[in-house]
């Protein structure tokens, strides 16, 4: 690891004032929070920061549910909020695809913060024994392009850049129309999730619209239509401790044996959490045949581009919200 | 795609290979041991040399406090092995995905590889080596052995620490699920069938313990 001063502050205002920022890879100081992404960067020198600012004790942790939604504390963890008995019972979006990421372990000590916030699994991003990464390095290229890209974005993708977002919990929750409230010197803010990240553009090095000194404080998640049913599929290469290779949120409301309304968002696939209005809006209305449902998915094809070997998830993504809108609609 | 996972390292010391590696592709030099990062510059230089100026760092391991002098960069299992020769507490991949550095922060497995000893001050540690009661075993350990549930034995601390854990949360109901919950230990050996039957055997004794 590069050397770094750790800084353990009392409170927030204090965790504030040095300005960190995360999300991007140039800044000298960077927030920790249950470390699980950070530890792992600064041991391969991916994150080289001067100063790293703990988290630990600063932020709120509560799960709080009542009648406008759910809010989740940016410290509470991946275990605490998947078993939480109301996200259980009235976001079952969400602690699902908790329960599909990482392990025990992992999810015992992740924070939704980090989760979010948590960078790229490309591994030319990973590895600094690889020279070109635009998003390590500004200006450097893409290794990925013409290398091994099987688990890179169809969706969303630059010419300087095609990596995935590889948060689960970010794709629940933007399908969710989720927010994550901020806090910096300057106030606060709250934006919606799917603004949060950046489209990598020709600056991939810059992923979240966070400013200096900015944390995310909580996520908050509008309260859903009773009777939401919802399913969160992912596919793996393994069954288990895997990141996804697609997987796909659907939350519907049905009217008998027609669904009113859809939400569909894709994980594995962009390179940040992916909501398909054109999707939803094809689906609202229809009923649960399944030459019906193939046609409102293959409009996810829309806009993708593969650059060889990850071609296979395009058709992969459509089989998968297809699956999941079944699943779902069969729920009671 | 590169052997870099393969490298251990120990402490805080970084093998010859990772300097020379960060340093081809972050330009920077390499002064004695030390990296510098960049143009070195010699405030950039100066502010290196502060910054692992050791911190006073005072962890709870096994019901004993231990205070220590430790480079900020020490991750809780370097501090284990490196800083207090609990050995027990394996570094596998160092970088949270094999499980071997599993242990318990009050009452919850986590991977001490990717956490940094600094941060664990003031949190209750317990490590294999706390785990049996004097000369007798935990029922986990003494079901390894009964079962066979390892061969080369690296992984097992890990192993059985994440099985204590997977115990007491109630995720030891039937195979299926202890599989799923023992997804975050490898074990290169293949010892899998063993360790569930072992983590299944516990998990009746530790059921029947609490009924009678
Ligand atoms: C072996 C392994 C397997 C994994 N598998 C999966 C998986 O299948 N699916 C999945 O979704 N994830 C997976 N993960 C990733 C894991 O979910 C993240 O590492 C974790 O959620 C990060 O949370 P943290 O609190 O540890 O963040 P940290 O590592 O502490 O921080 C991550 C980033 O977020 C920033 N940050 C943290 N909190 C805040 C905040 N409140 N405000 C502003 N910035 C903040 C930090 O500065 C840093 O840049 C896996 C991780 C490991 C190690
Ligand atoms: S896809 Fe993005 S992260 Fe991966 S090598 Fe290319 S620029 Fe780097
Ligand atoms: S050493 Fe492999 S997970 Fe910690
Ligand atoms: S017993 Fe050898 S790695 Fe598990």
């Amino acid at each position: 690891m590069h050397p770094f001063v750790l800084e353990r502050p009392r409170d927030l205002s204090a965790a504030l004032s040095f300005g960190a920022q995360a999300g991007r890879n140039d800044a000298p100081v960077e927030y920790i929070a249950g470390g699980t992404d950070m530890v792992q960067l600064l041991q391969e020198y991916v994150r080289r920061p001067d100063r790293l600012v703990s988290l630990a004790g600063v932020l709120d942790d509560g799960i709080e549910i009542g009648p406008q939604g759910l809010r989740l504390g940016a410290a509470a963890t991946m275990a605490e909020v998947a078993a939480h008995q109301a996200v259980v019972e009235h976001f079952p979006l969400i602690s699902q695809a908790l329960l599909n990421s990482a392990s025990p372990q992992v999810r015992n000590q992740a924070t939704m913060g980090g989760n979010l916030l948590q960078r790229t699994r490309c591994p030319y991003f990973r590895d600094v024994g690889y020279e070109a990464c635009n998003k390590r390095v500004p200006g450097s290229g893409c290794a990925a392009l013409d290398g091994e890209n099987r688990w890179h974005a169809v969706l969303g993708t630059s010419d300087d850049c095609i990596a995935v977002h590889p948060s689960d919990l970010a794709v629940a929750l933007v399908a969710l129309d989720a927010s994550v409230e901020l806090r910096g010197t300057g106030g606060d803010r709250s934006v919606p999730l799917s603004d949060l990240h950046r489209l990598p553009r020709d600056t991939p090095h810059l992923e979240a619209v966070l400013e200096p000194g900015e944390v995310i404080t909580a996520i908050t998640v509008p309260a859903t239509a009773a009777g939401l049913r919802s399913h969160y599929l992912k596919v793996r290469d393994r069954a288990s401790f895997e990141f996804a290779v697609v997987s796909a949120a659907v939350a519907i409301e049905t009217d008998g044996a027609r669904i009113r309304q859809a939400r569909v968002a894709l994980g594995g696939v962009g390179t940040k959490p992916w909501r398909l209005p054109n999707v939803e809006t094809a689906l609202a209305g229809a009923d649960f045949e399944p030459a019906v449902l193939r046609q409102a998915a293959a409009l996810a094809a829309e806009g993708t581009r593969g650059r060889g070997h990850n071609d296979f998830k395009i058709e992969l993504m459509q089989r998968a919200i297809v699956r999941a809108v079944e699943i779902a609609g069969a729920r009671a | 795609m590169s052997d870099s996972q393969g490298t251990s390292t120990a402490s805080s010391d970084i093998t010859r290979r990772e300097l020379m590696q960060a340093a081809a592709v972050i330009g920077g030099a390499v002064l004695g041991e030390q990296l510098v990062p960049g143009a070195i510059s010699p405030a950039l230089a100066q502010a290196a040399g502060a910054a692992t100026a050791p911190l006073d760092v005072s962890l709870r391991i096994n019901g004993t406090e231990h205070r220590l002098s430790l480079d900020p960069r020490t991750t809780l299992l370097d501090a284990l092995r490196e800083h207090l020769h609990l050995t027990g507490s394996k570094k596998g991949c160092g970088l949270g995905q094999c499980g071997a550095c599993t242990v318990l922060m009050d009452g919850m497995r986590v991977k001490a590889c990717l956490s940094l000893a600094a941060l664990a001050q003031g949190r209750d540690i317990k490590t294999i080596e706390g785990l049996a009661q004097g000369e007798e075993l935990h029922p986990l350990q003494a079901s390894f052995i009964e079962r066979d549930a390892f061969q080369c034995g690296y992984c097992t601390s890990g192993q059985i620490m994440a099985g204590v854990a997977c115990i007491s949360e109630g995720h030891a109901g039937s195979p299926q699920e202890i599989r799923e919950w023992m997804s975050g230990n490898l074990c290169r050996c293949g010892a899998y069938d063993h360790i569930v039957a072992a983590i299944q055997d516990a998990a009746a004794v530790s059921s029947s313990t609490q009924e009678g």
